[in-house]
């Protein structure tokens, strides 16, 4: 059945095989990605994929969905432009951890502060793999890369929280080893009318795990499993057993102002004040 | 809020004296402007301002991103939809653009860019005149591309100009720079709006086919493929690799070279269509100015001067600077003894005349990079100085 969903999303005339590694999580985010859309019952063709440079940016290339790739780090703005465009798209932007945050993280607080109804998902590895293995702005202090030989002596940005500071309507974070819960944080952002973030936590064996001797796949997979911890369940440990844990479920559901609807009302607004006035 | 008024002549057409930057949004709207995005940085500031208070009087948006390369993706992003989408800056604002450009001329999204020329290098002369961005407006971004560039020298030119910008940015589903300068922009004069059964208004062809298997948004059976917006029925992907002719990613040379070619000859093949030069008294010419945007006005007033003095002097205009006038430069430099190129940076547009010219008559340059006009009295000096 949930295959079915995927494969019936896939480009007619496909350009496979894919980019990605063995081992890779994006596959998983993006099958999460599109049944969570079939649930939204949102129309195929009103549907915008949006994405920028990177590993993870290619995802929108397999799917049969009009998509735009753009160029490093502007996802968002691409976004915001078809967005405002046409404010009756689903418009959904593919990002890594270094094109979200890194040479796109002004648009990425800005988007947020806007809260225009956008949803972005965050395919967050810690590391630029393209490029071969260099240090992202969510690598963990400490981390080897191949800019970083002697480990990592910057701090990482924790994207939900920084999300939620700058104003995101919905914020939650999923990990590949739970699609479930995935695709319905991905639901949930879809459906919510602002600006959702979905950071998803997800190996890359073949490099991260490669700089860090972090073992197989499967191995960093098991990691996931322990590291992560749901944010219900970590009320009640203490700081010393949250140590090294990653938090994920739904950070923050709150719906107000969007973007393209307060700027609805700034339509009707100046056609008022034109009222007087022959219009153009 | 607006610091002009227009008013309306007998036949119906509004009528102001305004700034060239108010004249860019109010011809913007006839040729059906709908989006703008944009960021602030002076002298173009106005653009923004007036776009802001007047689109949405016409349903159209407005947005002030965080930076100049989001602007110019929005830009990209909205007209995807099929709505007419422009952007203005000046040159620190347009070196961040660049990239972004390039993506619109690889991908073929109709776009105008309007770049309000102060003097450079880096934040230069804030914002004291220039037109030092001529080769930026052509080369500014990586690789080989194809651009349409065009240069207003008066206010009527920047109505007549910014409608045209969009007609050829349809036409050619291509970015058009609109290369104004800071004195354009900020000067005032009066200005006559066409009515809209006066002008014509091109919009970019939409595709008849309706299954997305059988759409080609990079189509190569013809040079300018018909639009589907992003919304419709089509899916498409568009993207900044070299793409096949459905629009996904290839190395392949046998897909590579034809969408190369075929981008640069949409381009080529029309340059009678793009190039636009007005000659000015050039019949009887001797000697031959070339210029372009502000620097027309010193030339017209050198010609007027030295003719009142018996040299006969001409003035070609380069109304479009890229793609280059160089048949018309030819053709007009045949007849003169001696050409100068008149413009207010250290030499750029000279090397197209020089090339044009192909050595049969000496070409000067008469240039000023100081952030100040040329006065018609220092072309005049020149000139008398070189025809003892």
């Amino acid at each position: 059945m949930m295959e079915s969903v995927v494969h019936h999303h896939l480009r007619p005339k496909k350009k496979f095989p894919h980019i990605w590694c063995p081992g890779c999580g994006h596959g998983i985010i993006l099958s999460a990605l599109v049944r969570a859309l079939e649930k939204t019952g949102r129309e195929r063709d009103e549907v915008v994929l949006v994405s920028g440079i990177g590993c993870s940016s290619r995802a929108p290339t397999y799917v049969d969905f009009s998509s735009l790739h753009g160029t490093h780090g502007r996802a968002l703005a691409f976004a915001t432009g078809i967005k405002l465009g046409n404010p009756r798209l689903t418009v959904i932007v593919l990002t890594g951890d270094g094109d979200a945050l890194a040479i796109g993280g002004n648009h990425f607080i800005h988007a947020c502060r806007r809260n225009i109804d956008i949803t972005t998902v965050v395919f967050n590895n810690n590391i630029y793999g393209m490029t071969g293995g260099q240090y992202s702005p969510t690598m963990p202090t400490g981390a080897f890369a191949a800019t970083a030989p002697y480990g990592m002596i910057e701090q990482d940005f924790d994207v939900c929280n920084l999300s939620v500071a700058t104003g995101a309507s919905f914020v939650a974070r999923g990990a590949v080893t739970n699609p479930v819960a995935l695709e319905r944080y991905i639901r949930q952002g879809i459906l919510t009318k602002g600006f959702s973030v979905i950071d998803v936590v997800e190996p890359c064996p073949p490099i991260y795990g490669f700089y860090n001797k972090t073992g197989t796949a499967l191995d960093m997979m098991r990691s996931i499993k322990e590291r992560t911890i749901s944010i219900k369940k970590a009320e009640s440990l203490s700081p010393e057993e949250l140590k090294g844990k990653v938090l994920t479920g739904v950070f923050i559901d709150r719906e107000y102002r969007e973007y393209t609807e307060e700027y609805n009302k700034v339509i009707e607004e100046a056609k008022r004040s034109i009222q007087d006035e022959e219009p153009l | 809020m607006l610091f002009y008024r227009l008013y309306r002549d007998k036949e119906g057409r509004k009528v102001g004296f305004v700034q060239g930057n108010e004249a860019c949004v109010e011809a913007g709207l006839i040729a059906g402007l709908r989006f703008f995005a944009g960021y602030p940085i002076t002298p173009s500031s106005e653009i923004a301002s007036v776009a802001s208070a007047k689109l949405p009087m016409v349903g159209g948006k407005f947005i002030q991103m965080e930076d100049e390369i989001s602007s110019m993706a929005a830009v990209i992003g909205a007209s995807m939809t099929g709505i007419k989408a422009m952007t203005a800056t000046s040159g620190p604002g347009f070196s961040l653009k660049q990239e972004n450009i390039g993506f619109a001329s690889l991908n073929e999204v109709p776009c105008v860019i309007v770049n309000v020329q102060r003097a450079g290098p880096s934040t230069g002369l804030p914002t004291q005149v220039s037109q030092g961005d001529v080769m930026q407006a052509r080369w500014g971004t990586h690789g080989d591309h194809p651009i349409i560039v065009l240069s207003p020298s008066s206010v009527p030119e920047v109505v007549e100009l910014t409608i045209r910008a969009f007609n050829l940015s349809e036409k050619y589903r291509n970015p058009v720079i609109l290369l104004m300068d800071e004195t354009v922009a900020h000067m005032r004069e009066k200005i006559v709006l066409p009515l809209k059964s006066e002008v014509e208004i091109i919009d970019r062809s939409i595709t008849t086919i309706d299954s997305s298997e059988e759409y080609k948004p990079f189509d190569d059976c013809t040079l300018v493929p018909p639009f589907s917006p992003f919304g419709g029925k089509l899916r498409y992907n568009i993207t900044g690799l070299i793409h096949d002719p459905k629009g996904f990613p290839t190395a392949r040379e046998d897909e590579v070279v034809p969408l190369m070619d075929r981008i640069h000859k949409k381009i080529e093949d029309n340059r009678d269509d793009i190039v636009e030069v007005k000659e000015h008294m050039t019949e009887d010419a001797d000697i031959l100015l070339v210029s372009f945007g502000i620097s027309v006005k010193s030339s017209l007033g050198a010609m007027k001067m030295a003719r009142e003095g018996g040299l006969k002097v001409g003035v070609l205009q380069l109304v479009t600077i890229w793609p280059f006038a160089d048949r018309e430069v030819d053709i007009v430099s045949q007849q003169v003894k001696r050409v100068f190129v008149v413009e207010l940076n250290m030499g750029q547009i000279i090397r197209e005349v020089e090339r044009a010219c192909r050595g049969r008559v000496p070409v000067e340059g008469i240039n000023r990079y100081d952030g100040h006009l040329i006065n018609p009295q220092e072309i005049l000096s020149v000139i008398e100085e070189r025809m003892k």
